[in-house]
Parts: C-alpha cells; sequence; structure tokens
C-alpha cells in the first residue's frame, strides 16, 4: 500500500514536471522576435561559466577528501560526492530554489520545478538586480546549495554509512540549505529587515556546510585509533597530499566563479573587482597558515598550507562584494591565522579529518563579522543592503545585525540537523561496524577497493579462478569484510 | 637462543608491542605480510563481475631471545592476539644457532634485547 502511494506521488511529480511550462519559451520568443537584449546573453554568459566554476569545485572536494582518507576509504568519496551532487540538483529544482529565491520574508513560495511563476522579476525579487536568464540563476544557485552539502560530509570521513550520505541530503537540498540560505541571500528578514550583509555566502554556505558537520559530528564519534588510551589525539594521515593539493587549487578556482559569479551579471564590471578581493584574500590566507604552523610546531605544514588557502577564501566571500581591494589581504590574512589555531584545538576534542568545521565554520564567522567591519559606504548603498562598518563610521550597528544572522542560522540549522541525524542514528544509523572500519568504506560499503593493487596481492588480481578446495565467491554473504567463516 | 616468529592481526600488534617493552623486549621486527590460513577471504565486485581474494593481510613479528625468556615473549602473544575468532593467526619457536650485535662485534645472549638496566629504564 505504502508502495502503491509513493508511485502515485512520484507519477504525479513527473506528469506535472513535463506538462508544458511557460518558463523556457520566454527568452525564446524574445529571440525569435528580434528583441532579446544584449545585456540578457552578456549576463546569462558570466553567470553560467560562474555556475560551471563552482559546479567544478566538487572535484575539489573530492581531491580534498580523498587525499585527506587513508586509501581503504578513497572510493567511496567518489561514490559519495556524485550521489549527493545528484540528490541536490532534483531537489534544488523540485522544491529548493522556490523556497530559496521565492518571494517571502520566512521562505519562498515561487517557482517550484522551476516553472508556473511569471514574471521572474517578481517572482524572484531579490535577483531582479540582473536581467540573466532564471535557468542560469537556477544553475548557478544550485551549485551554491550543492557546495554547501559538500562541506558537511568532510568531517565524516572513513566511519559513515553511505545510507546517511542520501537521507540528508534530502533533506537538506529541499529544506535546511534553501531556508536558512533564503533568510540571509534570499531575500528573507535577515537580509531585507536586519541588513545582514553576505555577498556569496560565508554564513549563507559556508557556515551552514560546518553547521551540518557539527551536528553530524557530535553523534557520530570520532574514528577508531584517533584517540589513545591517554585521550590524547593521534595523527592520521591521509594517504594522498598530492590529491589534497589538486583538491585544493581545483576550489582555489572555482572560487572565481563563486565570489565574482555573485554579481549575477557583468554588465557593471563589478566581478573583476570582486575577484581581485578574492584572489588577495587567499593569498594573505596561505601566508598566515604557514607561518602560525612554523611558530606552532616547527614545520610548514602542507594540510595547513591548503586549508589556510580555504579558510581565506571562506572568509572573503561575504565581504567580497562589500570591502575595498586593500582590505582583503587582512581579512584573509587573519582567516588564516585562526585555520591553524582552530584545528590544533577542535582536534583535541572532536574528530574532523578535513578541518572543515574551522576552515568553514570558524572562518565563515569570522568573513561575515568581517563586513560589519571593513563594509565600504559606497558599496553598502551600491548594494544596498545594510551600512558600512565599524572602521568607516565607529558604529558597531552593522557588526551586531551580522552577529545576529550568524547566530540565527547556527541555531535553525544546527537544530533541525541534529534531529535529522538523531531519526538517522535511531533507525538505519550513523556508523558502520568496528569491522567494517578497519576494513575501509570502500570494500564494506560498495564492495570493492579504491585502489585494487594495494589490497589484493598481485597473484591474485591476475584472476584465475580460486585455489583448489576454496569455498565458491558466490557463498561469500554480500558486505563481508572481515567476518571469519570456516572453509 | 630462540626466535620467535608470529602472525597476528594488525590491531593486535600494538598491545603486544606495550607489554613486551613493561617486560625489556624491545628489540623485534615486523613486516607486512599476506597469507591464508582458514579464515576466508573477501569477494570484490567491480562493476558486476566478481574477483575474490583468498590472501588476507597479516603481521609478521619476529623476536629473538633468550630460551628461558621463549614462554615470556609468547604469552604476551597469545594473551593479546586472541580474540577467540578464525583468523587470529599462528606463533613458531624455532632455535637460532648465533647471534651478533654489529656495533661491537660482541655474541651470545647479553646482545638479545635490552641490558637489565635500560629495561629497568623502561618500566620505571
Amino acid at each position: 500500500m505504502r508502495r502503491r502511494t509513493g508511485v502515485a506521488l512520484l507519477g504525479a511529480v513527473l506528469a506535472y514536471a513535463v506538462l508544458p511550462g511557460v518558463a523556457l519559451a520566454d527568452t525564446k520568443d524574445a529571440a525569435a522576435a528580434g528583441a532579446l537584449p544584449d545585456s540578457v546573453a552578456i549576463n546569462s554568459v558570466w553567470v553560467l561559466v560562474a555556475a560551471l566554476l563552482v559546479i567544478f569545485m566538487q572535484a575539489g572536494f573530492a581531491f580534498l577528501e580523498i587525499g585527506f582518507s587513508r586509501a581503504k576509504n578513497a572510493g567511496t568519496v567518489v561514490a559519495k560526492i556524485l550521489t549527493n551532487f545528484s540528490i541536490a540538483a532534483i531537489a534544488y529544482w523540485a522544491v529548493g530554489f522556490a523556497f530559496a529565491f521565492g518571494a517571502g520574508a520566512i521562505i519562498g513560495h515561487d517557482g517550484f520545478f522551476l516553472r508556473d511563476y511569471g514574471d521572474p522579476q517578481q517572482a524572484f525579487p531579490i535577483m531582479g538586480l540582473s536581467d540573466a536568464t532564471i535557468e542560469s540563476k537556477w544553475l548557478f544557485q544550485f551549485s551554491f546549495c550543492a557546495v554547501s552539502l559538500a562541506i558537511v560530509w568532510g568531517t565524516t570521513l572513513e566511519r559513515i554509512k553511505f545510507a546517511v550520505y542520501i537521507l540528508y541530503a534530502i533533506v537538506f537540498a529541499a529544506f535546511i540549505y534553501p531556508i536558512a540560505s533564503h533568510w540571509v541571500f534570499g531575500g528573507g528578514w535577515l537580509q531585507s529587515n536586519v541588513g545582514m550583509q553576505d555577498f556569496a555566502g560565508s554564513t549563507a554556505v559556508h557556515l551552514i556546510g560546518a553547521t551540518g558537520a557539527l551536528a553530524v559530528l557530535l553523534q557520530l564519534g570520532a574514528r577508531r585509533g584517533k584517540y589513545g588510551a591517554d585521550g590524547k589525539p593521534r595523527a592520521i594521515p591521509g594517504h594522498s597530499m598530492p590529491l589534497f593539493g589538486l583538491g585544493v587549487l581545483i576550489l582555489w578556482l572555482g572560487w572565481f566563479g563563486f565570489n565574482p559569479g555573485s554579481t549575477l551579471g557583468a554588465m557593471d564590471g563589478r566581478f573583476t573587482e570582486v575577484a581581485l578581493v578574492t584572489m588577495l584574500a587567499a593569498a594573505a590566507g596561505v601566508l598566515g597558515a604557514i607561518a602560525v604552523a612554523r611558530w606552532k610546531t616547527g614545520t610548514i605544514d602542507i594540510g595547513m598550507a591548503g586549508n589556510g588557502a580555504i579558510g581565506a577564501l571562506v572568509a572573503i566571500t561575504a565581504p567580497s562584494g562589500y570591502v575595498e581591494a586593500w582590505a582583503a589581504p587582512i581579512i584573509g590574512l587573519i582567516a588564516g591565522i585562526i585555520v591553524p589555531l582552530g584545528v590544533y584545538a577542535i582536534d583535541r576534542y572532536i574528530d574532523d579529518p578535513v578541518g572543515a568545521l574551522t576552515a568553514h565554520g570558524l572562518c565563515g564567522v569570522w568573513g561575515t563579522l568581517a563586513c560589519g567591519i571593513f563594509t565600504s559606504p559606497g558599496l553598502a548603498a551600491y548594494n544596498a543592503v545594510g551600512q558600512a562598518g565599524l572602521i568607516y563610521n565607529g558604529s558597531f550597528h552593522q557588526l551586531g545585525s551580522q552577529a545576529l544572522g550568524i547566530v540565527t542560522v547556527f541555531a535553525f540549522v544546527f537544530t533541525l540537523s541534529y534531529a535529522t541525524f538523531y531519526a538517522i542514528k535511531k533507525t538505519v544509523g550513523l556508523r558502520v561496524t568496528a569491522e567494517e572500519e578497519d576494513a575501509g568504506l570502500d570494500i564494506s560499503e560498495h564492495g570493492m577497493y579504491g585502489y585494487p593493487e594495494q589490497f589484493i596481492p598481485a597473484p591474485e588480481l591476475i584472476g584465475y579462478s580460486p585455489a583448489p578446495g576454496m569455498v565458491p565467491a558466490r557463498e561469500t554473504p554480500r558486505g563481508a569484510t572481515t567476518k571469519e567463516v570456516p572453509v | 637462543v630462540k626466535k620467535i616468529e608470529a602472525y597476528i592481526r594488525h590491531e593486535s600488534f600494538e598491545p603486544i608491542r606495550m607489554e613486551l617493552l613493561g617486560l625489556g623486549f624491545p628489540s623485534l621486527s615486523i613486516s607486512e605480510v599476506k597469507g591464508s590460513g582458514r579464515q576466508k577471504g573477501i569477494t570484490e565486485r567491480y562493476r558486476g563481475a566478481e574477483l575474490t581474494n583468498w590472501l588476507r593481510p597479516k603481521v609478521k613479528l619476529e623476536c629473538v631471545v633468550a630460551s628461558q625468556d621463549v614462554q615470556t615473549v609468547v604469552d604476551a602473544i597469545l594473551k593479546h592476539a586472541r580474540t577467540g575468532q578464525i583468523g587470529d593467526g599462528k606463533v613458531f619457536v624455532m632455535p637460532v644457532e648465533e647471534a651478533y650485535r654489529i656495533r661491537t662485534g660482541e655474541s651470545g645472549e647479553e646482545t638479545l634485547q635490552a641490558h637489565p638496566e635500560v629495561a629497568a629504564q623502561a618500566t620505571a
């Protein structure tokens, strides 16, 4: 019965989605009549290119997490990124985009399945500043949702059940992210009424992701062997610093879509200024992080150099459209200093293998607050959100708005995420068994290794038949890993 | 003089190591090995096709001690390596003809393991 209801519901959803809509016809008719303004084409090209850069960040997250995992957990990251990216696309198309960017103070309500929204300037008022097509804007905003979701999982590497990725991704991409980001940069009450400034999502993307990460981590626990009998943290080195570095540089590149793309248009040339600000902050972040790592540990830590870049990029995300170029290296440098100190402090209590709580969480908070300090009067007026920062007018008003936004978003996302993970924990469970964790998630969750030659001795990998007298392969229970059964 | 050669699970090495250190047996070698016994293999599925892997990874621990110390070391290994499940491994004890310390050229039982005062420091 439940199954039949599910099928009927799915059928209704599909029927609604394929019925001819009015959205796609808008630009086509205008173009046929020779009336499509050049600005629509130019702005749409820039927004689409920016969206593709942000989509490429999925590769960055994949390689960063793979590099920081042990070799036995490398393959599962690939499956996770692809699955989550796809769930986010469908969920964001169905309801997420409407909740996030439709009109409304608390929650948006136009454009479900991206159709029947009428005039896009009225249905999605906050994006009315640009005449780029709604499809390009959708792809861009969806790629943000996918980034935020990817941030959640870096903390959970090497011990989480694959099913958790799927279940939380649905809730996150359909409800948690759209509603919280609507408040911050979708035209909701934090942006319109409080005047919170978050240009590209230090809070709306990065802090939301890191908050989800904290919610799951508190219920998931540390990897086996992370903390010794004396309670001290031990290093569990990732298996590939080169892959980690590739991931960082892909993310860095992707950020040139993330921040400059948030102009949603190219006609005013602002996007190049935002790109400059983004670059300067990231550079200062790397230098700050390696300096602090050298000072605290005596070596220039490879992972810290990368996390310094990420932390600074996260921090400059909110101010990138609000500050002058001179402020960018200062914001980035402070983020770079926060990164090693945050990682060392957090590592003593909870096991965050990639440092996402620091790079996306603490640096997201810092970046959002930085608006309240460094926002220039001219850019606050240009963006028509909030007012100038502390150093320009000596007022703490904007800093207060930023803090209110951070606290509100954190409380909302943490509560919903904690409840979702609690429900998952009580039903399907969050963690794999100790045996599966020792064997690695590649073999326990996927039945195959990311690096087969490393785990299967060469004589067996040639692939002749099993040794005589051995049990036929099909009698091995699915998912059996270290479970021992006498022959 | 005897050599003890044990094939054990990876996770049992650390507790064995700590106990042997405390007992004054710091000198040992380990290697990563792959072998088969009664423990069942695992099946990997790669794009629908199966690949069964019978050789499982183990740690080989080698330790040379004076004959009267053999039982102490073997007991430490048995104590920590046993889970009661198939796949716990095996221990072999074999005779050794002679032992030399390369640095000094001295030979005999005094070259094995730590000097008593060093062992005393380790346990203190």
